[in-house]
């Protein structure tokens, strides 16, 4: 009799654990956004007697506490993959929500944070649409379809997608910007490294097998490419944007494996952090991440000009969705170390100085709109099958930058290929 | 693929394992299921972390982690063996309930480097070919203290007076207490062990094996297998061990297949389709399935050595089994 009961419960249980593994990574939220900033402190001087009305209370919407707007005031949400100081990717968000909050007159920003793409985030999207917010920035790939469904329903609201590539010419934008130009320094100053070392192998950490993650990585070997032709990368896929432990661990293994200096193209500092003696990591995305004497450099995003223009132009009406990307000279985007006011790593500044001034000249040129991603992917290039990718002199054009065809995309030459450098195979699409 | 490289870091993260179920085989060999082990691992993660980056101590950081663990297993405790509730469902509740307690209070961790558990090499041991670079070289205090901790447990367990009271406890209540045992305070006191145990797994994770707190992402469902491996491991703390190191083992082993491009002069699936990894990471989560499934039917459970009083509560002067 007891046993059967344990029998029942124990399937029970076995349900439970599938349904909690299932919504692992996405189950969790914190408070967001209860700080106000600092230069909000003038406001004091305004009549006591609003300040109730002014705020509406915050709902809760599944797991995820869904921010008030301020009334008379332009209300603009984020909606993070991660937690605000992942200190990667989410955080340079946040960074750049924290500059539009200073630097942008009668606005109040708010965020969701750790909010898992598909389903959940189109409810936190629309909840946040109805609430009453007038732009929201989505910040993962996979809130793409969401972002569009939303705009779809409220077309009042400009929704800005990054990193996807759906837009309409209304109120739904797509925002990226060419990491690839940073990739591809980063990757001449870890060949250099590799050299200068005597090991001339290198590590990328891969999250999924989509045209950016391919992109970003080619750029990065056709640096290295530029600084040490004889050095190859291996790759790990780690199919996770945020998870510092995999990270870590896929770190070690490329370590492991005999790389000299593992660059990642997830969300965390952990090549750095994993990093044995006498090795080195380049860390991504947020420019403080970038901190132990080990990590090489940081390619990161600055997007508080970016989000602070948008802003503006939404409230004066001029802003229409469709398809935005811009270059290094946009001024979003940095490596750390390299930029005014920044002072190298010591892994980076003991290197040769004419592979310094290769990587400070062409970080010139692209800051000054000469060189773009366009002469990033510029031939000749021959993948690592052999087969030549470009003709000497010709460039990838915008559409084989992030297309597969497998994804139906038009692309001509697609982003399905690795370079001749990388010592790994194509990941199956199917 | 070097296997010293496999198997050092197996027995690193398999550390983690091998405490969450040995603490989970005290729990159990008492009589009590206890599932909230995630939850006390994540307490035990943010609570160890949070100690060493306030005062400096990595030790004080794994004693707290410890009462941590301890103290939350208590509630647990006080709502099975008190209130005779249901310990299934007490069990998933503790779950949620350290796992929502961590991430409130773990707040603001992300990002810090607290001192962190030292690492060293066993003198002397450690120039052993092969074995000494897998087992003595360069591993984390706690590893060590896994490799005296399984043993110790099976003895105690199996060869001394209160092991022996302990699984009097779990196999036949009424027994134990007409010998004078006092059923009760055992139960709390192995459930506390178990808890204790648990939080030192979390810490082992946080301050040792992968160093920060990432919230849930900390523990990331391992208190999950720690629970299936107890039925895996029969109940007895050195299978669990080894289970643990196994699991440990696959975790490193599925991310280094992705690297040649042959195996044994096969040509590498994982090399050619990373995809299938997906499969492998999945592995030790379909085995724990398996393993709660199967390991309920009352005829496997009696085959395996389940405690026969596991998940019942003992109520005096009501007859047993």
């Amino acid at each position: 009799m007891r046993a059967k009961t344990f029998s029942k419960l124990s399937w029970l249980l076995a349900l439970i654990l599938v349904l909690i593994l299932a919504a692992c990574g996405g189950n969790a939220t914190e408070e967001p956004a209860a700080e106000e900033p600092a230069v909000e402190a003038p406001a004091a001087e305004e009549p006591a007697a609003e300040e109730p009305a002014a705020e509406e209370a915050s709902t809760q919407e599944g797991s995820y506490q869904i921010p008030a707007i301020e009334e008379g005031k332009y209300n603009v949400a984020f909606v993070y993959v991660g937690p605000h100081d992942d200190g990667g990717w989410t955080q340079a968000h946040d960074v750049g929500r924290q500059y539009v909050e200073a630097n942008v007159e009668n606005v109040h920003t708010a965020y969701v944070e750790t909010v898992a793409e598909g389903a959940d985030a189109e409810q936190v999207i629309r909840s946040l649409a109805r609430k009453g917010f007038d732009v929201i920035f989505t910040t993962s790939f996979g809130y793409m379809d969401a972002s569009e469904i939303v705009a779809d329903e409220f077309p009042d609201v400009d929704i800005i997608h990054i990193s996807g590539f759906k837009s309409n010419e209304a109120n739904f934008g797509n925002l990226f910007g060419a990491m690839e130009d940073m990739k591809y320094l980063a990757g001449m100053l870890a060949g250099s490294r590799a050299k200068t070392d005597g090991n001339p192998k290198l590590g990328y950490i891969a999250t999924f097998p989509i045209p950016e993650e391919l992109r970003l990585g080619n750029a990065f070997s056709l640096g290295v490419q530029q600084t040490c032709p004889d050095c190859t990368i291996d790759v790990r896929w780690i199919f996770t944007w945020h998870d510092p432990i995999v990270e870590k661990e896929a770190a070690a293994s490329l370590f492991d494996g005999g790389a000299q200096v593992v660059m990642t193209g997830a969300d965390t500092p952990a090549p750095a952090e994993a990093a044995p003696d006498g090795k080195w990591g380049i860390t991504y995305d947020y420019s403080g991440n970038c901190k132990i004497d080990a990590c090489l450099t940081s390619m990161y995003w600055n997007w508080g000009p970016v989000y602070s223009r948008i802003i503006e132009e939404s409230r004066d009406g001029t802003w229409v969705g469709g398809w935005e990307y811009f270059d290094a000279d946009a001024g979003a985007m940095g490596l750390y170390g390299f930029m005014d006011g920044e002072t190298m790593q010591p892994g980076a500044a003991s290197l040769p100085a004419e592979d310094l001034q290769l990587i400070q000249d062409t970080l010139a040129s692209m800051l000054a709109g000469e060189f773009t991603r366009f002469d990033v992917f510029k031939g000749p290039i021959t993948d690592n099958q052999g087969n030549v990718v470009l003709e000497d002199g010709v460039s990838l054009e915008q559409l084989d930058l992030d297309g597969f065809s497998q994804f139906g995309s038009e692309c001509k030459t697609c982003m399905y290929w690795w370079n001749q450098n990388i010592t790994a195979e194509l990941p199956s699409l199917e | 693929m070097n296997p010293i490289i496999i198997l050092h870091a197996g027995l690193a993260t398999g550390t983690i394992l091998l405490f969450a179920a040995i603490g989970e085989v005290f729990a159990e060999r008492a009589g009590i299921l206890n599932l909230g082990v995630e939850g006390m691992m994540l307490m035990g993660a943010m609570a160890g972390f949070s100690t060493s980056l306030s005062t400096g101590s990595p030790m004080l950081g794994l004693l707290v982690a410890i009462l941590a663990g301890g103290i939350l297993s208590l509630a647990h405790g006080l709502v099975t063996i008190h209130f005779q509730a249901d310990q299934v469902v007490s069990g998933l509740s503790l779950t949620f309930l350290g796992t929502g307690l961590a991430l409130v209070l773990g707040q603001g961790l992300t990002g810090q480097n607290p001192p962190l558990v030292p690492s060293f090499d066993i003198p002397g041991l450690a120039l052993i070919p092969f074995i000494g670079p897998v087992f003595f070289a360069n591993h984390s205090l706690l590893v060590y203290v896994g490799y005296l901790f399984a043993p110790l447990t099976w003895y105690y367990i199996y060869k001394t007076r209160p092991g022996m009271h302990l699984r009097a406890v779990g196999e036949k209540p009424e027994a134990a207490d007409t010998m004078g045992l006092n059923v009760y305070a055992l139960r709390y006191f192995y459930v506390f062990v178990g808890g204790c145990l648990a939080g030192l797994a979390g810490a082992t994770i946080s301050l040792s094996v992968s160093p920060g707190w990432f919230s849930e992402l900390t523990t990331s469902g391992q208190g999950w297998i720690a629970v299936g491996l107890v039925i895996f491991a029969q109940w007895d703390p050195l299978r669990a061990a080894f289970g643990g190191y196994l699991f440990g083992a696959l975790r490193r082993t599925i991310l280094d297949l992705q690297g040649p491009a042959t195996l044994f002069g096969l040509t590498n699936p994982l090399y050619i389709n990373p995809n299938f990894s997906f499969f492998l990471q999945m592995a030790p989560f379909i085995l724990t399935i398996a393993a709660l499934v199967w390991g309920s039917r009352a005829a496997i459970r009696e085959r395996l050595g389940a405690p026969a009083a596991l998940g019942v509560p003992y109520i005096r002067g009501e007859r047993g089994l």
